[in-house]
């Protein structure tokens, strides 16, 4: 039986990474969008938050579309 | 179809049934958190589950090309072993799902062949120095990856969104699940109804009814599909409720983080070849999530009953499919058809316990507990 550590320490590594990595520029998205929507209640609008949303979400999507990819064998 | 003798024919039918509480057992994996939260509800989110899991049955076409990845020696197992082994596995399947505790489906197989090969064809048969390369590590790591990385995720999210409206916040997070929660459902789908399609393959193959190295036919494909988004479909509310409420109480941005640690650690390592429990990463990414949250309360008391779960699924399941194992041994088929009995009537028994209790799409949310006797319902808050 061989334990293959450097295997187990890149799933770990990666794992952890593009979790937080995801989650984090989801949060920023989050809050461009909180930012977007408390300026239209006030009557004006956001554009840097607008933005700021639309980036972070778009990266997301990306990452969801890498994930895709990863999962369907015919595309490899 | 004259090499379709009494006995495939039985296997066939017990894969998919192994195939549909498989389905069903692991709804929670990818929905539990976003029917607590309220991302989706519940009945559209086991829906979209089960048609993920559909598409991903259809989308995996490298099906698994030994029933058991070298656990027990494939040369050595007759189409009875197999039919005791999903005896087993079905059986604790639906034990665990009573009690509402998220076991893994794949332990319950395994554990269920390795029984009935070990009484079948002799302990040689059974390559344990595998059991442990390929169960009981990944077993060990891989919750605990997903778990560090789900808590490190919730902290941040927290900490970022603090600033932020929480109505915004919640919405935000809540949308972002119904991606996350989607792509756990297609991996799973891609990942579990090849074992299904696997096993009845190579049953036709063992007994000439298919060339040697052959894929699985279209009905094979469809009927495995079928039933594991139809157990999908059902859902295992029991399980649901444990994974979204039970552990610990999630919300929006737990649920988010949760399900995007488990989807990383499923893809990475089907990446790099590591096989693993969908259940024990998802159930791992939920604990974490609960620490990661200040003052989340984590109900160690629910943990510790899944973590003794995960440690008896193999041998319990090893157990059952033993001893149907020795029955179609000594009985041939009329041991066959005993076993088959026997374990309809416990399941159906199972069924009927359930009943007492019922579990189902409209009162998943209300409680954290899952009881087997009916007890006057003490509401917990439901928005999360």
């Amino acid at each position: 039986m061989t334990i293959d550590w450097t295997a187990l320490g890149q799933v770990t590594a990666v794992s952890i990474g593009v979790t937080v990595a995801v989650v984090v520029v989801f949060a920023f998205g989050v809050l461009g969008l909180a930012r977007y929507e408390g300026a239209k209640e006030q009557g004006s609008t956001s554009t840097v938050g607008a933005a700021q949303a639309g980036l972070c979400f778009l990266a997301c999507v990306a990452v969801v579309a890498y994930g895709i990819y990863l999962i369907v064998p015919q595309f490899h | 179809m004259d090499h379709i003798t009494f006995l495939v024919a039985v296997v066939i039918v017990t894969a998919l049934a192994f195939d549909f509480t498989n389905g069903f057992h692991d709804t929670a994996n990818a929905m539990a958190t976003s029917i607590a939260t309220g991302a989706l509800k519940p009945k559209t989110a086991v829906l979209i589950s089960g048609v993920l899991n559909l598409v991903g049955a259809f989308l995996s076409t490298e099906v698994a090309k030994t029933i058991s990845g070298g656990i027990v020696n494939d040369a050595k197992v007759s189409p009875a072993m197999i039919f005791a082994g999903l005896v087993g596995a079905i059986l604790w399947n639906l034990v665990t799902w009573l009690v509402g505790l998220p076991s893994s489906s794949s332990h319950a197989l395994f554990g269920g062949l390795i029984g009935a090969v070990w009484v079948g064809a002799g302990s040689g048969a059974v390559n344990f120095d595998k059991v442990v390369e390929k169960i009981i590590i990944p077993a060990f790591a891989s919750p605990v990856v997903a778990g560090v990385a789900a808590l490190i995720a919730t902290y941040a999210a927290y900490k970022l969104t603090t600033r932020g409206r929480a109505d915004s916040v919640t919405k935000g997070f809540r949308l972002g699940q119904i991606g996350s929660a989607s792509l756990v459902s297609l991996a799973h789908g891609t990942n579990d109804a090849q074992k299904t399609m696997g096993i009845i393959t190579l049953t036709l193959i063992s007994v000439g009814a298919l060339p040697d190295g052959a894929g699985p036919p279209v009905w094979v494909i469809l009927c495995a599909g079928l039933a594991i988004a139809l157990g999908t479909y059902i859902g295992g509310w029991r399980i649901i409720r444990t994974m979204g409420k039970g552990l610990t109480e999630i919300q929006s941005p737990q649920g988010f983080a949760a399900e995007t640690a488990s989807t990383a650690v499923i893809l990475t390592s089907a990446h790099m070849g590591f096989a693993l429990s969908t259940t024990q990463v998802a159930s791992g990414s939920i604990l974490g999530a609960g620490l990661g949250r200040k003052l989340a309360e984590v109900r160690w008391g629910v943990a510790g009953r899944m973590v003794a779960a995960w440690l008896i699924t193999l041998p319990c399941a090893a157990l059952v499919g033993g001893i149907s194992a020795a029955a179609v041994k000594h009985g041939g088929n009329f041991g066959t058809i005993v076993v088959a009995l026997v374990g309809a009537a416990l399941a159906a028994g199972i069924v009927l316990l359930s009943r007492r209790n019922p579990i189902h799409a409209d009162n998943v949310n209300d409680h954290h507990e899952v009881a087997i006797r009916t007890t006057p319902p003490s509401h917990v808050d439901t928005a999360a």
